[in-house]
């Protein structure tokens, strides 16, 4: 006996330990399972967070300047693994040195001439390496640095080399015995060009390969121009098609000077960039060489480019401007590989900038000092900074997503050689200069349109038909009616979408004016017939059809006049549309259509949120307290103004609810706008035109993008944007049917 | 009276109901649009031969009259054709002519008015092919190694004597290609793996190399007897051949073991065409696709749907049953509950898409790429599981439809009336006892309701799909004879996603257009009949409580 009850104390406790075992469990698992829910929303976040980061950057090593007797810094470069850095000194010598210790590594003289001293000095800019000096006699020397990587023992070993594309000599490029106050130099495969400036003159060297037939070498043919200075220049800026050369003065005048033509350069414009009394203190191109950044002694950086007006007139025009510094600017230090710069101050303040963005992303001071000379890496992700105190700072950048801001992704953009601000989105193209355009807002514009169009389609049918089926349907045909619309939510959109792409579009490119024939002879039909029924059919025939089946007996009446609808479109466009409505619409009204448009996405998404505004609408009408509508029939109302003016009244909630569920579907839907529209990011509000919308752009994009690159995570932000619109807008129709619930089980 | 009629709103009524029967006339529409193309893909169609003249002589045309439409003449005169002036419209008709690699073009559309005249000549054949699609034409000669060995309405039947032998050759090839060349390759491989293996773990010693060598040695030994025996039966099927003729007179020699089948449309009775119509069907279900998925069958495609869907019920139904156990059993009902129920609720409603993109970020690329460091470091570069396949789309999915199946389990749970529970627990049983025994075989029509639900909704899926694992053409299926057979980490086909890629980014849409439709209305039929189905039980289960409660 007392061995059995303590068996079965044992068991009782066994199975009080498993109840609780299973409260743990239960409640672990479904606290787990609500966890996991909650992380798709913080998972989007955490991707899309670092975009709106700050820049961060950080000391690595501080050491003097190597070699300061072999004169001052003119100009400071660093290769692509930032090891090894470049400074070209006043003297004529270039130093090598390693960034990160200033080690010299590597001294080099250039063959300045007896008699002769250096006068002035140019960089060619971005990644060519080239610089070149010019000498008081009217020549020029010049060099370029490279670096070369090799793997002895597996290991990288960076050479600095330094070479003279035209040879050790000077080259002649002006007068002889003038002396050359600036220079500036553009190396290319194909040419090179060389302007100097003299007291009162430009000249324009080009050089040319030959294409020489018999010749074992190529040989260089040198063209050779002259334009003639009012005033001197202080800057002179080539860009890299060797076309355009800006000049401009420590006073602000720009003249932009077009030397397509070697022999006659032709003066374009000029334009006054400053304030009177403010002055330039450097400039420099931005990546792409499309505009100037002109930094200046306020402070301010300024973007200037060429932009072509509404008469067809290229002008330089100011893009934007950045207040990089209470004092003057000192340098400017564009990034090879996206539209930043960064600047120094006098104050020895480094500011990291991105121009597109219009973003500041950090500025602090690196050293109390008035800087000479600043070196950015060609990855972006380092900095040089030599300033007069005579020491050089390596400092490392964190800069990951600076072409990103909510102004870039919202708002008007005014990209180069655009020419006004617009909102666009191209993420990408095939050449590689190309600046990634990423607004979100065209195609939020886009979402918003097919959302509308599907509105516009499903809002009457569904709406109308909920209030028959829920109100004046026999219930026999209510019970078939239902689930049949309910199979019609159950419906893979790909296939609405293969249908609307592939059968529709092409049915109403070729159908237009049927389509819209339809919207007038459907309705009236179906109130003739209303009204031949009820006063011309005989009365026999009327009582075969049960009340609450009129709905079966108009599927042929539709049948029939949508039939008559499209077969009198031909000859209407005839007589209308002088025979072909798309043509007479881009004539008249200047229309232009495509055949995958919003009027066919609009009828295939109205197609796919019906079912779901149906049925919510449904169940809001049906679910109205019989006795209200009982109340009022018997008050002497008819059945429609009972609708209209009782039933409709307190279903509004409801029926409102069902239309915000219904948005957020179409909102969120992919494959049908994927495949029943162009997909081009237009913001147009026609019905003829199509849009892309934010799902069908991340189904497009997102499969190639780059793991953590900035396209990606704008990606993940629009994710993000759609989760969140849809999240809302569902919790609110939630919350409204709740209250409606009460409210009708109070009544 | 009429103003009367009016103002009691009758009309409107009337209208109302049209919108009733404009959706039921939507539905029904569409599902009877997309059987009559889906079904219409597998009947052999007769081949029309036309005698057509544009005034420079007449010529014959050959093929399958597809479509016809009819422009306004001032349509057609900005499409660039001329009409006589007292010419209203233009009727077109579209031809499917074939022969691709003669005239460059599946489809020609002919005016109607310069056809002279047509017929159906009886010995018109429609050959498919497995190179260059369909073939329309005469059979000339039936060949044997380039000797003519029989002629016109012979070669017919002889070569399909001889067909059925080729036929049965290329499936040979195949399944020695597919089976055996796949599961050398596929040792080879693991072997390679292994190697890395070793020698990451500096395990690599002259024993084992010595081993692998061997193993290696066998594998290709194997390889070369198979190697041989596809090269023997290579020769043997390509023995036989036809000389065809197209009915604008240019021959052309096509080899048997091109051809996949011949019939003569025109001549063939009813009985005949059914039988045709019921082979075409099964190869539509059961065969590989051929041509960029333009013709053949669809079977890796469903396999694949099916496996994705199965192992997205095996995931999605234990965590959406215990989230909605929590949530109606256990948890206080207040505030926060409430909060997490709208939530969950609102889950269902927020964009597949949006899934697809967590499923890459999180599953993919954050989950996969670490499983890849910890279980696979010697197949580095190569991702195994840090690349979208069969296992993340599951996953995704199964995080997508798992709001469908806690809404409908919490449904089931809410409707068992308390009694039963009060008499349960009055019993002496314990809350777990009262769920496990009682409460849950109540519900599990509602789990069955939700979880049939969403496999229709995860068969229907396709957007989340692109990102996650779907590929256009998956070489191997994700279940095979090779260990350990199930292979979570391939890429695989969907049905769905199938539509899209043939029907959109195929090079030849207007052939593929058929088999499009054909996979739709199979899509729509499982579909359907799976929500169908869902709601019968549903149903069966209110009227069950309803008499509980009685």
């Amino acid at each position: 006996m007392s061995h059995s009850t303590s068996v079965n104390v044992f068991y009782q406790k066994w199975r009080l330990i498993k109840d609780q075992l299973i409260r743990y469990g239960v409640v672990a698992g479904g606290l787990g399972v609500i966890v996991a829910i909650l992380l798709i929303f913080f998972y989007l976040l955490y991707v899309v967070f670092p975009l709106f980061l700050s820049a961060n950057v950080e000391a690595h090593a501080d050491y003097s300047l190597p070699e300061q007797t072999l004169g001052k810094t003119l100009f400071m470069a660093m290769e692509e693994q930032n090891e090894i850095a470049v400074r070209f000194t006043d003297q004529g010598k270039s130093v090598f040195f390693d960034v990160k210790s200033g080690k010299t590594l590597l001294t080099e003289s250039f063959t300045v001439p007896e008699d002769v001293h250096i006068t002035s000095f140019n960089p060619g800019r971005f990644d060519k390496g080239v610089v070149i000096y010019g000498l008081s006699d009217g020549r020029v020397l010049v060099a370029k640095h490279k670096y070369k990587i090799s793997y002895p023992n597996d290991v990288r070993k960076i050479t600095p080399i330094l070479e003279f594309p035209l040879g050790n000599e000077p080259v002649q490029v002006a007068e002889p015995g003038e002396q050359l106050t600036n220079v500036a130099i553009r190396h290319g495969e194909e040419q090179t060009t060389i302007i100097a400036q003299t007291e009162e003159k430009l000249y324009v060297t080009n050089f040319a390969k030959e294409d020489a037939l018999f010749a074992d070498e190529d040989s260089l043919r040198q063209t050779e121009s002259q334009v003639e200075l009012n005033d001197p220049v202080h800057f002179i800026l080539l860009d890299k098609e060797q076309r355009n050369v800006y000049l401009l003065t420590k006073a602000g005048a720009l003249t932009l000077l077009d030397i397509s033509d070697k022999e006659t350069p032709q003066r374009i414009e000029k334009v006054n960039v400053l304030k009177h009394g403010d002055m330039v203190t450097s400039v420099e191109f931005l990546t792409g060489e499309l505009s100037l950044l002109i930094g200046d002694s306020t402070g301010l950086v300024s973007q200037w480019s060429i932009v072509r007006d509404d008469h067809n007139q290229l002008n330089l025009t100011r893009l934007r401007q950045f207040k990089v510094s209470e004092s003057s600017v000192m340098v400017i230090a564009p990034e090879q590989r996206r539209k930043g710069f960064v600047t120094t101050d006098i104050l020895g303040y480094v500011g990291i900038y991105h121009s597109t963005a219009e973003r500041k992303l950090i500025n602090q001071q690196v050293r109390n000092a008035a800087p000479v000379a600043m070196a950015l890496s060609p990855r972006a992700n380092a900095f040089l900074l030599e300033t007069e105190s005579g020491r050089v700072d390596f400092w490392h950048i964190d800069n990951e997503h600076p072409d990103v801001s909510w102004s870039s992704i919202w708002g008007k953009v005014w990209y180069e050689s655009y020419p006004k601000p617009d909102y666009i989105w191209q993420s990408s193209s095939a050449s590689n200069d190309f600046e990634p355009k990423m607004s979100l807002t065209p195609l939020v514009f886009g979402t918003l349109k097919a959302a509308f169009y599907a509105m516009i389609v499903a809002i009457p049918l569904a709406l109308m038909g909920a209030i028959y089926t829920a109100y004046f349907m026999a219930p026999e045909m209510r019970q078939l009616v239902k689930p049949s619309i309910e199979i019609m939510e159950a419906l893979p959109t790909v296939i609405l979408g293969f249908l609307a792409g592939l059968w529709l579009a092409p049915f109403v490119e070729e159908n237009l004016v049927g389509m819209f024939s339809f919207l007038v002879v459907v309705p009236v039909s179906v109130i003739l017939f209303a009204y031949f029924w009820r006063f011309i059919l005989p009365k026999k025939y009327q009582q075969r059809v049960p009340e609450g089946w009129d709905a079966a007996v108009l599927v042929p009446v539709l049948i029939i006049s949508t039939l008559i609808s499209f077969a009198v479109s031909p000859t209407i466009e005839t007589w209308f549309f002088s025979g072909n409505m798309q043509i007479w619409m881009s004539r008249e009204l200047g229309v232009g259509y495509d055949q995958r448009n919003s009027l066919v996405v609009g009828i295939a998404m109205g197609f796919a949120v019906i079912p779901t505004i149906f049925s919510i609408a449904e169940d809001a009408i049906f679910s109205v307290p019989k006795h209200l509508t009982t109340g009022s029939l018997a008050l002497g109302a008819t059945p429609w103004q009972t609708m209209t003016k009782v039933v409709l009244l307190t279903a509004s909630p409801g029926i409102f609810s069902a239309v915000m569920i219904g948005f957020g579907r179409a909102v969120g839907e992919t494959m049908i706008v994927l495949m029943a529209t162009g997909n081009t990011p237009v913001m147009d509000l026609s019905i003829f035109q199509g849009m892309r919308t934010l799902s069908a752009n991340i189904a497009v994009e997102m499969p190639e993008s780059e793991v953590d690159s900035t396209h990606y995570r704008v990606l993940f932000l629009a994710a993000l944007v759609l989760f969140m619109f849809t999240f809302v807008f569902n919790t609110a129709a939630e919350l409204v049917r709740q209250n409606l619930r009460q409210k009708y089980s109070s009544l | 009276m009429i103003k009367e009629w009016i103002k009691s709103g009758s009309p409107w009524i009337w209208l109302t109901a049209s919108a009733v029967s404009a959706c039921l006339i939507l539905v029904f529409g569409l599902l009877l649009l997309i059987a009559f193309r889906g079904l219409g893909h597998f009947w052999p169609v007769d081949i029309v031969e036309f005698r057509y003249d544009e005034g420079q002589g007449e010529t014959l045309i050959a093929g399958e009259l597809v479509d016809s439409a009819i422009m306004t003449a001032a349509q057609a005169k900005d499409a660039g054709y001329k009409l006589a002036e007292d010419e209203d419209f233009l009727e077109q008709r579209l031809i499917k002519v074939g022969n691709r690699d003669l005239t460059g073009l599946d489809f020609r559309w002919v005016q109607a008015r310069f056809i002279k005249g047509q017929g159906l000549p009886s010995e018109l054949v429609t050959i498919e092919r497995r190179e260059w699609g369909n073939f329309y034409g005469r059979i000339l000669e039936l060949r044997e190694n380039q000797n003519t060995i029989a002629k016109n309405g012979e070669a017919f039947e002889q070569s399909e004597q001889r067909l059925k032998r080729a036929l049965k050759l290329h499936a040979h090839i195949e399944h020695i290609q597919k089976k055996d060349v796949g599961a050398i390759n596929f040792a080879l491989e693991r072997l390679r793996l292994k190697q890395r293996r070793l020698e990451l773990d500096g395990e690599w010693s002259e024993v084992i190399q010595h081993q692998f060598a061997k193993q290696r040695s066998q594998l290709d030994k194997d390889y070369a007897v198979l190697q041989e025996q596809m090269d023997s039966l290579n020769k043997q099927i390509r023995r036989d051949s036809i000389l065809v003729q197209a009915a604008h007179g240019q021959t052309l020699e096509v080899g048997l073991y091109n051809i996949v089948r011949m019939i003569q449309p025109n001549a063939m009775s009813l009985t005949d065409k059914m039988l045709e119509y019921i082979s075409k069907f099964i190869e539509f279900i059961w065969a590989d696709p051929r041509e960029a998925n333009t013709e053949g069958g669809i079977f890796p495609a469903i396999f694949g749907t099916i496996m994705m869907v199965m192992l997205m019920s095996v995931i999605v139904t234990p965590f959406g049953v215990i989230a909605a156990v929590y949530l109606r059993e256990y948890a206080p009902q207040g505030l926060v509950t409430r909060i997490i129920r709208i939530s969950v609720n609102n889950l269902a409603g927020v964009p597949s898409i949006v899934y697809g993109v967590f499923g890459l970020g999180f599953f993919v690329y954050i989950l996969g790429g670490n499983i890849d460091q910890l279980f696979y470091p010697e197949a580095a570069p190569a991702p195994v599981f840090g690349t979208p396949g069969l296992m993340w789309a599951s996953f995704t999915l199964a995080l997508l439809t798992l709001p469908v199946v806690i809404v409908s389990t919490e449904e089931g749970l809410s409707r068992i009336p308390k009694s039963i529970r009060e008499g349960s627990l009055a019993l002496g049983a314990t809350k777990a006892e009262t769920l496990w025994k009682t409460v849950l075989p109540m519900a599990s029509p509602a789990m069955m309701t939700g979880l049939i639900l969403a496999v229709a909704r995860a068969a229907g899926e396709v957007a989340p799909l692109m990102l996650v694992g779907v590929v256009k053409l998956a070489p191997t299926l994700p279940l095979d004879g090779n260990f350990p057979f199930f292979h979570l980490d391939r890429k695989f086909m969907h049905l769905g996603f199938h539509i899209y890629d043939v029907g959109f980014q195929s090079p030849n849409v207007e052939a593929a257009r058929p088999l499009v439709y054909a996979t739709s209305l199979l899509l729509v039929i499982v579909i359907v009949a799976l929500n169908i189905f869902a709601v019968r039980i549903r149903n069966q289960l209110r009227e069950k409580y309803r008499a509980l409660e009685n």
